[in-house]
């Protein structure tokens, strides 16, 4: 399996060559694009501490003003739901992480920075209910976060 | 799937900013079919890759939680006019798109 490693130093915290040979056998990823294996169990985690842990391996988070999360006050639509988070004044952002609190599973996404990106992703969101949307930045080994109340008016996850 | 990456790079200065609009149903598995009361299957996108000249820029894993119809903007520095950024995402399917784009 010829995965090229210095893409793979790219990604902290990336899954065994082994899930991703697995994964890359059964025709659902080619190896060249694709990284990582996706971190189910943080998907699948039903609190923000059980997400943030499978992710990082710790649910240590430390509060910063330094993120900035903007997002509406009250979401018309909980279906769609814009989140731009940015962050500065902290150096080595490493990734962003997007949490709707309240959601049965309450990751939304996680984005990894390469060299050059800045610390900075714009997204739409689901949302269930009304609830903190917590963004999670690991940078210099540290996990720093901040949330924002977001009110929404109609839930729009489905369920 | 084919078609589904709208995409644009503009350089400001040092910066370059991408956004994008991928078409997905991003399906979450818990919405029910109206007509057969059975729960339409999970199909949403998990990841995405965005590279520049070649070199990854950001790796997103996304869940079911990301919108219909995702929108991603994302910004980075040492791009330049003509520079090639592309996308690729992929699903719980295994179905895949990917687009390349010049930076304006």
């Amino acid at each position: 399996m010829n995965i090229d490693i210095k893409r793979r130093t790219l990604l902290k915290g990336t899954v065994a060559a082994g899930v991703i040979g697995m994964a890359a056998g059964a025709g659902l990823v080619t190896p060249r694009m694709v990284l990582a294996a996706w971190p189910k169990s943080a998907f699948d985690a039903t609190s923000v501490d059980d997400a943030v842990k499978a992710l990082f391996g710790s649910s240590e988070l430390t509060g910063s003003d330094k993120i900035s999360i903007k997002a509406p006050d009250i979401a018309e639509n909980g279906a769609v739901v814009p989140v731009t988070v940015s962050v500065n004044g902290i150096d080595g952002v490493e990734s962003i992480s997007i949490l709707a609190e309240k959601n049965a599973n309450p990751l939304t996404s996680n984005f990894v920075l390469a060299d050059g990106a800045l610390p900075y992703v714009a997204t739409r969101i689901k949302m269930g209910k009304t609830s903190s949307v917590i963004a999670v930045v690991k940078a210099g080994g540290k996990l720093y976060s901040t949330g924002k109340e977001v009110k929404v008016t109609i839930g729009g996850c489905g369920g | 799937m084919a078609n589904t990456i709208k995409m644009r790079a503009k350089l400001s200065g040092d910066v370059t900013t991408v956004k994008v609009l991928i078409s997905h149903p991003m399906e979450t598995g818990q919405r029910k079919d109206k007509k057969t009361g059975k729960k339409i299957p999970a199909h949403f996108i998990q990841e995405v890759v965005c590279t520049h000249n070649g070199k990854p820029v950001l790796t997103a894993n996304w869940g079911p939680a990301i919108s219909k119809n995702p929108y991603l903007s994302f910004k980075f520095k040492g791009g330049a006019k003509g520079d090639t950024v592309s996308l690729r995402w992929v699903d719980n399917k295994g179905q895949s798109d990917s687009r390349e784009i010049k930076i304006a």
